[in-house]
């Protein structure tokens, strides 16, 4: 029976661990994310968990014990934020090359400098090359979902790929907002147990992890994890239908918002995208046809399915929480503009930079974005289409 | 959205205005609302202005911004009035609750024209009072509950009642205190 509750983001995705009840957790502390394995040694201490808690010195170090411990064929997980990420980043190559379902709980947070503890995508979006599976999330209750349907994913014998979940630090990680938790043993039964078929503590079939790999095998090795990666799609889909079974919450690669005969279009990300529709009910109510797509899943990056649910909008704004300095927009927008461009869309798409470090994002600020779409509507004038979203002068 | 209570939260750094919003968010959740309950996180120390805020709504909350026309707001600390723009954009069938000596009437004139309804309550008096040390937190959250009439004095102290035990579960010493503060503020603010 589903548990009415109230908590943070970062107190869901700790009981959505908890519930899972994994092998090691390997973590350091950093804000926002702290608080997730502090509540978590909690239920370590507690013996609310079978789970081995190992505190280590750095990032780097969390990262290594994950991958030895995944290796070892130990189900595990840690979380972190911003220059905690950017420190393993050599592991999470690491771990994706050598195919090991690692979950980790990424609460996103602007990268250093100039140094800053608020929310932005710069963390997560640079690591998006690491070959990571990576799920958003809108709130607490899609933080605590994701997750859930984390390991599921992860370790599917199609995938076998780490996976990352986010969501917005201190917006969503340390609000305290309404939730349905779902019962211990509905999680527990939901995720299974982790059986992996080559681990290293296996005495009966010896293997290495991670040697060098020579010039006559490596593409075939990066061509494994990018089918792996391609895998992951239609493996996201069957675990969230598997999921709404379970929890009544349906879940896609994106969701879409009053986008069926939008003329004006947002594609977003994360904790913005509640603030969008509030935006988006305000100006339908004034007869404007807009929606949004607000992206769930951007590793895979479900290119096609984007390209098809955005065939009738007109303009487009993609929502970049995160500089990429290629002097064109952002990561998302590069993305989505691709992904446009290979469908033989005739959409016209600008790219707005917004929120990072924390520049808090109103409903208002939202109207301002749609209102510069039907502009271009009306003009067929496109513009700059590489923008600032509530920039000071 | 206009069917959704807002009310921003302003104290220092250590007064338990951050808490404070959290209570609140529970009480109402226990009431059987939609809540939001989050503070405005910065380099803050102790000390430093702060703001937290809360959304109570009979709808889910989607809008995940700070507040800036809030029907209530809370002044944990009244040497804030000099420091920051506590009235900014708050709306005048609102109201302001403050802790204060001062009388309403006394307080108004520092409200840069405020119009709507001023609420003072003595939350070091009350607090040292019941507890025997100023943490003005408990106080201003039965004033802001009583003021906005979220819930009744009764079944707001007995959700308190069973929120304190949660809380102060490793000191039960605290509970009647931080009772007694509840119950003298219910009275007290005018």
């Amino acid at each position: 029976m589903a548990i009415r509750e109230r908590l943070s983001g970062n107190e869901a995705v700790a009981i959505a661990m908890r519930q899972i009840n994994p092998d090691v957790m390997a973590a350091f502390p950093i804000t926002p994310s702290t608080e997730i394995p502090q509540y978590f040694s909690t239920f370590c201490a507690n013996g609310q968990v079978d789970t081995e808690f190992v505190p280590v010195e750095s990032e780097h170090s969390a990262m290594s014990a994950c991958v030895g411990s995944e290796a070892a064929g130990a189900r595990t997980l840690t979380a972190t934020s911003s220059c905690g990420l950017a420190l393993m980043w050599e592991e999470l190559y690491i771990a994706a090359s050598c195919r090991l379902p690692i979950a980790l709980a990424c609460v996103n947070r602007a990268l250093s400098g100039p140094i800053n503890i608020n929310c932005d995508h710069s963390d997560s979006m640079g690591a998006r090359d690491a070959g990571w599976i990576q799920i958003y999330s809108e709130n607490n209750q899609e933080a605590y979902d994701n997750f859930v349907q984390a390991y599921r994913i992860a370790e599917h014998k199609d995938v076998r790929l780490p996976i990352m979940i986010c969501q917005d630090g201190f917006i969503t990680s340390h609000a305290v907002e309404n939730i349905s938790l779902l019962e211990d043993n509905e999680v527990r039964d939901f995720v299974g147990d982790y059986n992996p078929d080559e681990y290293l503590l296996n005495e009966s079939h010896s293997m290495a992890v991670g040697p060098y790999d020579i010039p006559s095998y490596y593409m075939e090795h990066k061509k494994q994890q990018a089918v792996a990666m391609e895998n992951a799609k239609q493996v996201i889909l069957d675990v969230a239908a598997e999921f709404e079974k379970l929890s009544g919450r349906k879940y896609g690669l994106f969701e879409t918002y009053k986008l069926e005969d939008a003329e004006c279009a947002l594609v977003i990300i994360n904790s913005a995208a509640g603030t969008a529709k509030d935006a988006v009910d305000k100006l339908r109510a004034e007869g404007k046809k807009v929606g949004l797509l607000k992206i769930r899943v951007f590793r895979p990056f479900p290119a096609e399915e984007i390209a098809e649910a955005l065939k009738n909008v007109k303009v487009i704004a993609v929502m970049d929480r995160c500089e990429g300095f290629s002097s064109q927009g952002g990561p998302l927008g590069a993305e989505v503009k691709s992904a446009l461009y290979t469908a033989g869309s005739t959409a016209k798409v600008v790219d707005y930079i917004y929120g990072i470090g924390g520049r808090d994002v109103k409903v208002e600020n939202i109207e301002e974005v749609y209102g510069a779409l039907f502009d271009i509507l009306a003009t067929g004038n496109v513009g700059e289409t590489y923008r600032y979203l509530s920039l000071r002068d | 959205m206009s069917n959704v209570l807002e009310i921003r939260w302003h104290g220092r750094g250590g007064q338990g205005a951050k808490t404070a919003s959290l209570l609140l968010a529970d009480v109402a959740f226990n009431t059987g609302k939609y809540v939001q309950g989050f503070p405005e996180y910065g380099p803050e120390r102790m000390g430093a202005p702060i703001t937290a805020y809360n959304r109570i709504s009979e709808i889910p909350i989607r809008v995940h911004s700070n507040i800036y026309d809030p029907e209530y707001v809370v002044v944990v600390d009244e040497t804030l009035l000099e420091a920051v723009d506590v009235t900014k954009g708050l709306k005048k069938e609102g109201a302001i609750v403050i802790n204060s000596a001062k009388t309403p009437d006394e307080i108004r004139p520092m409200l840069k024209g405020y119009e709507g309804r001023v609420y003072t309550i003595d939350a070091r008096k009350i607090s040292v009072a019941a507890l025997g040390k100023y943490f003005p937190n408990s106080p201003m959250l039965a004033a802001i509950v009583k003021v906005t009439g979220i819930m009744d004095d009764e079944s707001f102290l007995a959700e308190m009642e069973g929120s304190y035990k949660h809380k102060f579960a490793s000191k039960p010493e605290v509970i009647e205190g931080n009772m007694k503060a509840l119950r003298m503020s219910l009275q007290e603010v005018k």
